[in-house]
Protein backbone atom coordinates (compact mmCIF):
# COMPACT_ATOMS: atom_id res chain seq x y z
CA UNK A 1 0.00 0.00 0.00
CA UNK A 2 1.29 3.04 -1.39
CA UNK A 3 1.79 5.62 2.32
CA UNK A 4 2.51 9.22 1.54
CA UNK A 5 5.90 9.46 3.03
CA UNK A 6 8.19 6.62 1.78
CA UNK A 7 7.91 5.40 -1.55
CA UNK A 8 8.19 1.70 -2.55
CA UNK A 9 11.88 2.33 -3.39
CA UNK A 10 13.05 4.66 -0.10
CA UNK A 11 12.87 7.89 -1.44
CA UNK A 12 11.17 9.90 1.06
CA UNK A 13 8.67 12.65 0.24
CA UNK A 14 8.87 16.15 0.98
CA UNK A 15 6.39 15.73 3.95
CA UNK A 16 8.73 12.92 5.08
CA UNK A 17 11.77 15.43 4.79
CA UNK A 18 9.74 17.90 6.54
CA UNK A 19 8.74 16.02 9.28
CA UNK A 20 11.97 14.54 9.91
CA UNK A 21 13.76 18.14 9.94
CA UNK A 22 11.13 18.91 12.69
CA UNK A 23 11.86 15.97 14.62
CA UNK A 24 15.32 16.90 15.06
CA UNK A 25 15.15 20.35 15.54
CA UNK A 26 13.05 19.72 18.57
CA UNK A 27 15.09 16.62 19.65
CA UNK A 28 11.92 14.84 20.68
CA UNK A 29 8.15 15.51 19.71
CA UNK A 30 4.90 14.64 20.38
CA UNK A 31 1.76 14.21 17.77
CA UNK A 32 -0.04 16.85 19.37
CA UNK A 33 3.06 19.26 19.04
CA UNK A 34 3.73 18.55 15.50
CA UNK A 35 0.22 19.66 14.22
CA UNK A 36 0.15 22.56 16.15
CA UNK A 37 3.58 23.21 14.36
CA UNK A 38 2.87 21.93 10.66
CA UNK A 39 -0.95 23.21 10.64
CA UNK A 40 -1.59 19.28 9.72
CA UNK A 41 -4.30 17.48 10.87
CA UNK A 42 -4.11 14.78 13.45
CA UNK A 43 -4.38 11.62 11.79
CA UNK A 44 -1.94 12.55 9.13
CA UNK A 45 0.60 13.44 12.03
CA UNK A 46 0.34 10.24 13.27
CA UNK A 47 0.33 8.21 10.26
CA UNK A 48 3.66 10.22 8.71
CA UNK A 49 5.25 9.66 12.33
CA UNK A 50 4.29 5.93 12.44
CA UNK A 51 5.03 5.32 8.46
CA UNK A 52 8.48 6.84 9.68
CA UNK A 53 9.13 4.89 12.80
CA UNK A 54 8.17 1.71 10.35
CA UNK A 55 10.54 2.23 7.87
CA UNK A 56 13.15 3.08 10.76
CA UNK A 57 13.60 7.03 10.47
CA UNK A 58 12.36 7.82 13.56
CA UNK A 59 11.60 6.10 16.99
CA UNK A 60 9.03 6.26 19.40
CA UNK A 61 9.43 6.76 23.35
CA UNK A 62 6.21 6.26 25.12
CA UNK A 63 4.20 9.05 23.35
CA UNK A 64 7.18 10.82 22.01
CA UNK A 65 9.15 10.46 18.72
CA UNK A 66 12.71 11.14 18.18
CA UNK A 67 15.15 10.64 15.02
CA UNK A 68 16.87 7.75 14.37
CA UNK A 69 20.97 7.42 12.79
CA UNK A 70 19.34 6.67 9.20
CA UNK A 71 17.06 9.48 9.83
CA UNK A 72 19.76 11.98 10.18
CA UNK A 73 21.74 10.30 7.32
CA UNK A 74 18.48 11.02 4.99
CA UNK A 75 18.45 14.31 5.81
CA UNK A 76 22.06 15.25 4.90
CA UNK A 77 21.99 13.04 2.03
CA UNK A 78 18.61 15.11 1.06
CA UNK A 79 20.54 18.57 1.39
CA UNK A 80 23.42 17.43 -0.32
CA UNK A 81 21.21 17.01 -3.41
CA UNK B 1 -25.90 -18.19 -0.09
CA UNK B 2 -27.43 -15.18 1.30
CA UNK B 3 -25.00 -12.46 2.19
CA UNK B 4 -24.40 -11.05 5.58
CA UNK B 5 -24.13 -7.37 5.49
CA UNK B 6 -22.63 -5.76 8.29
CA UNK B 7 -24.04 -2.76 9.86
CA UNK B 8 -22.91 -0.81 12.26
CA UNK B 9 -25.21 0.62 15.03
CA UNK B 10 -25.08 3.41 16.85
CA UNK B 11 -23.42 2.49 20.61
CA UNK B 12 -21.43 0.30 18.89
CA UNK B 13 -17.24 0.76 18.53
CA UNK B 14 -16.64 2.02 14.96
CA UNK B 15 -15.12 -0.46 13.30
CA UNK B 16 -11.28 -0.71 12.84
CA UNK B 17 -9.67 -0.93 9.22
CA UNK B 18 -6.66 0.62 7.56
CA UNK B 19 -7.15 2.41 3.94
CA UNK B 20 -5.60 4.86 1.13
CA UNK B 21 -6.59 8.20 1.09
CA UNK B 22 -6.15 11.51 -0.49
CA UNK B 23 -4.28 12.69 2.07
CA UNK B 24 -2.13 9.65 3.18
CA UNK B 25 -3.07 5.95 4.14
CA UNK B 26 -4.86 6.14 7.64
CA UNK B 27 -5.54 3.61 10.24
CA UNK B 28 -9.18 4.00 11.52
CA UNK B 29 -10.13 4.61 14.04
CA UNK B 30 -6.91 4.77 16.05
CA UNK B 31 -5.41 7.71 14.20
CA UNK B 32 -8.14 9.92 14.88
CA UNK B 33 -8.46 9.16 18.44
CA UNK B 34 -9.25 12.12 20.33
CA UNK B 35 -11.20 14.20 17.90
CA UNK B 36 -14.88 13.91 16.61
CA UNK B 37 -15.23 12.09 12.86
CA UNK B 38 -17.81 12.61 10.23
CA UNK B 39 -17.44 9.71 7.90
CA UNK B 40 -19.51 9.63 4.97
CA UNK B 41 -19.70 8.02 2.14
CA UNK B 42 -20.90 9.27 -1.35
CA UNK B 43 -22.08 7.40 -4.62
CA UNK B 44 -19.14 8.30 -6.93
CA UNK B 45 -16.11 11.03 -8.17
CA UNK B 46 -17.45 13.08 -11.09
CA UNK B 47 -21.05 13.08 -10.28
CA UNK B 48 -23.06 16.53 -10.01
CA UNK B 49 -24.95 15.81 -6.35
CA UNK B 50 -21.53 14.54 -4.43
CA UNK B 51 -19.73 17.57 -5.75
CA UNK B 52 -22.38 20.18 -4.39
CA UNK B 53 -21.76 18.06 -1.16
CA UNK B 54 -18.14 18.14 -1.25
CA UNK B 55 -18.55 22.18 -1.72
CA UNK B 56 -20.60 22.46 0.73
CA UNK B 57 -18.69 19.98 3.73
CA UNK B 58 -15.38 22.39 2.43
CA UNK B 59 -17.55 25.27 3.13
CA UNK B 60 -18.44 24.22 6.32
CA UNK B 61 -14.79 23.00 6.73
CA UNK B 62 -13.75 25.85 9.58
CA UNK B 63 -16.55 24.85 11.61
CA UNK B 64 -16.24 22.00 11.79
CA UNK B 65 -12.77 22.28 13.02
CA UNK B 66 -13.48 24.34 15.56
CA UNK B 67 -15.86 21.50 17.16
CA UNK B 68 -12.71 19.35 16.83
CA UNK B 69 -14.26 17.65 14.18
CA UNK B 70 -12.23 15.45 11.25
CA UNK B 71 -14.32 14.52 7.76
CA UNK B 72 -13.44 12.13 6.07
CA UNK B 73 -15.01 10.77 2.84
CA UNK B 74 -15.60 7.76 1.20
CA UNK B 75 -16.34 5.82 -2.42
CA UNK B 76 -15.79 3.35 -4.12
CA UNK B 77 -13.69 4.44 -6.25
CA UNK B 78 -9.80 4.57 -7.02
CA UNK B 79 -7.84 7.10 -5.00
CA UNK B 80 -6.48 8.33 -8.74
CA UNK B 81 -9.74 8.90 -9.33
CA UNK B 82 -10.85 11.08 -5.98
CA UNK B 83 -7.46 13.01 -6.88
CA UNK B 84 -8.42 13.79 -10.08
CA UNK B 85 -11.96 14.46 -9.04
CA UNK B 86 -10.86 16.98 -6.85
CA UNK B 87 -8.68 18.58 -8.75
CA UNK B 88 -11.37 19.03 -11.30
CA UNK B 89 -13.25 20.92 -8.31
CA UNK B 90 -10.51 22.93 -7.69
CA UNK B 91 -9.79 23.84 -11.40
CA UNK B 92 -13.50 24.23 -12.30
CA UNK B 93 -15.30 25.44 -9.43
CA UNK B 94 -12.33 26.98 -7.13
CA UNK B 95 -12.90 24.93 -4.14
CA UNK B 96 -10.20 23.26 -2.16
CA UNK B 97 -11.20 19.95 -0.66
CA UNK B 98 -9.64 19.90 2.59
CA UNK B 99 -10.70 16.82 3.76
CA UNK B 100 -9.02 12.90 2.96
CA UNK B 101 -11.16 10.37 1.13
CA UNK B 102 -10.74 6.86 0.94
CA UNK B 103 -10.13 4.69 -2.02
CA UNK B 104 -12.29 2.06 -1.53
CA UNK B 105 -11.92 0.26 -4.29
CA UNK B 106 -13.09 -2.95 -3.49
CA UNK B 107 -15.74 -1.78 -1.56
CA UNK B 108 -14.91 -3.83 1.82
CA UNK B 109 -14.79 -0.57 4.06
CA UNK B 110 -18.30 0.44 2.57
CA UNK B 111 -19.49 -3.60 3.25
CA UNK B 112 -18.31 -3.34 6.86
CA UNK B 113 -19.95 0.35 7.68
CA UNK B 114 -23.09 -0.88 5.82
CA UNK B 115 -23.05 1.75 3.26
CA UNK B 116 -23.90 -0.71 0.27
CA UNK B 117 -27.85 -0.87 0.51
CA UNK B 118 -28.84 -3.19 -2.58
CA UNK B 119 -32.43 -2.31 -2.93
CA UNK B 120 -31.21 1.40 -3.94
CA UNK B 121 -27.48 0.47 -5.64
CA UNK B 122 -25.57 -2.81 -5.01
CA UNK B 123 -22.04 -0.74 -6.87
CA UNK B 124 -22.13 2.62 -5.22
CA UNK B 125 -22.45 3.67 -1.69
CA UNK B 126 -25.87 5.77 -0.48
CA UNK B 127 -25.07 9.05 1.23
CA UNK B 128 -24.61 7.14 4.84
CA UNK B 129 -23.23 9.71 7.70
CA UNK B 130 -21.68 8.14 10.40
CA UNK B 131 -20.28 10.30 13.64
CA UNK B 132 -18.18 8.85 16.24
CA UNK B 133 -16.90 10.63 18.72
CA UNK B 134 -13.47 10.94 20.45
CA UNK B 135 -13.40 7.19 21.85
CA UNK B 136 -14.73 6.35 18.81
CA UNK B 137 -17.79 5.04 19.23
CA UNK B 138 -20.16 5.47 17.03
CA UNK B 139 -23.44 8.33 18.37
CA UNK B 140 -25.49 8.69 15.43
CA UNK B 141 -25.95 7.73 11.82
CA UNK B 142 -28.04 9.13 8.87
CA UNK B 143 -28.81 7.86 5.24
CA UNK B 144 -29.05 9.56 2.38
CA UNK B 145 -30.57 7.99 -1.17
CA UNK B 146 -28.85 8.56 -4.16
CA UNK B 147 -30.79 11.08 -5.39
CA UNK B 148 -30.97 13.44 -2.45
CA UNK B 149 -28.18 16.07 -1.21
CA UNK B 150 -27.27 16.13 2.30
CA UNK B 151 -27.68 19.24 4.77
CA UNK B 152 -24.24 20.25 5.79
CA UNK B 153 -25.75 22.46 8.43
CA UNK B 154 -28.22 19.62 9.71
CA UNK B 155 -24.70 17.45 10.81
CA UNK B 156 -23.16 20.54 12.20
CA UNK B 157 -26.31 20.92 14.48
CA UNK B 158 -26.23 16.96 15.24
CA UNK B 159 -22.33 17.56 16.34
CA UNK B 160 -23.79 20.76 18.11
CA UNK B 161 -26.37 18.39 19.97
CA UNK B 162 -23.92 15.65 20.64
CA UNK B 163 -21.47 17.62 22.39
CA UNK B 164 -23.64 19.99 24.25
CA UNK B 165 -25.50 16.80 25.56
CA UNK B 166 -22.35 15.53 26.50
CA UNK B 167 -21.08 18.77 27.94
CA UNK B 168 -23.85 19.26 29.83
CA UNK B 169 -26.03 15.74 30.62
CA UNK B 170 -29.05 17.48 28.95
CA UNK B 171 -30.81 16.34 26.07
CA UNK B 172 -31.59 18.42 22.89
CA UNK B 173 -35.13 19.14 21.37
CA UNK B 174 -36.86 19.23 17.96
CA UNK B 175 -35.13 21.91 16.13
CA UNK B 176 -32.94 22.92 18.47
CA UNK B 177 -30.04 25.48 17.82
CA UNK B 178 -26.93 26.62 19.98
CA UNK B 179 -27.95 29.92 19.59
CA UNK B 180 -30.32 31.89 17.14
CA UNK B 181 -29.42 31.73 13.53
CA UNK B 182 -31.02 31.86 9.65
CA UNK B 183 -30.11 29.29 7.88
CA UNK B 184 -29.88 30.84 4.45
CA UNK B 185 -31.21 29.47 1.40
CA UNK B 186 -31.15 31.54 -1.89
CA UNK B 187 -32.22 31.02 -5.49
CA UNK B 188 -29.64 29.15 -6.19
CA UNK B 189 -31.09 26.42 -3.32
CA UNK B 190 -34.15 25.98 -5.86
CA UNK B 191 -32.32 24.73 -8.82
CA UNK B 192 -31.95 20.86 -9.17
CA UNK B 193 -29.48 18.50 -10.89
CA UNK B 194 -29.82 17.17 -14.54
CA UNK B 195 -28.93 13.81 -14.26
CA UNK B 196 -24.92 13.78 -16.11
CA UNK B 197 -24.69 11.92 -19.80
CA UNK B 198 -23.77 8.40 -19.86
CA UNK B 199 -21.96 7.94 -23.39
CA UNK B 200 -18.94 10.23 -24.75
CA UNK B 201 -21.37 11.55 -27.41
CA UNK B 202 -23.93 12.80 -24.99
CA UNK B 203 -20.88 14.59 -22.75
CA UNK B 204 -18.92 16.26 -25.92
CA UNK B 205 -23.09 17.95 -26.32
CA UNK B 206 -24.14 18.83 -22.83
CA UNK B 207 -22.41 21.86 -22.51
CA UNK B 208 -24.25 23.11 -25.77
CA UNK B 209 -27.60 22.00 -24.24
CA UNK B 210 -28.87 25.24 -22.48
CA UNK B 211 -27.80 23.92 -19.00
CA UNK B 212 -25.99 25.76 -16.19
CA UNK B 213 -22.96 24.07 -16.65
CA UNK B 214 -20.01 24.05 -14.66
CA UNK B 215 -18.39 20.38 -16.33
CA UNK B 216 -19.80 17.93 -18.73
CA UNK B 217 -20.92 16.05 -15.36
CA UNK B 218 -22.60 19.05 -13.40
CA UNK B 219 -25.05 21.21 -14.48
CA UNK B 220 -28.35 22.50 -12.97
CA UNK B 221 -31.89 23.91 -14.20
CA UNK B 222 -34.45 25.82 -13.03
CA UNK B 223 -38.04 23.51 -12.83
CA UNK B 224 -41.27 25.18 -14.17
Amino acid sequence: MSMGCVSPDGRLSDRALSFLKLVKERGQILPQEAVQITGRPLFQVRSSLRELTQAGFLKQEGEGYSITEKGLKALEEASAS
Amino acid sequence: MEQVVSMPRIGDQAPAFEAQTTMGTIRFPEDFQGQWVVFFSHPADFTPVCTTEFMGFARLHEEFQKRNVQLLGLSIDSNYSHIAWVMNIKEKLGVDIPFPIVADIDGKVARLYGMLHPGESSTVTVRAVFVIDPNGKIRAIIYYPLSTGRNMREILRLIDALQTADKHGVATPADWVPAPQTWEFTEENTKVIVPPPTTYEDALKRLQEGYECKDWYFCKKKLG
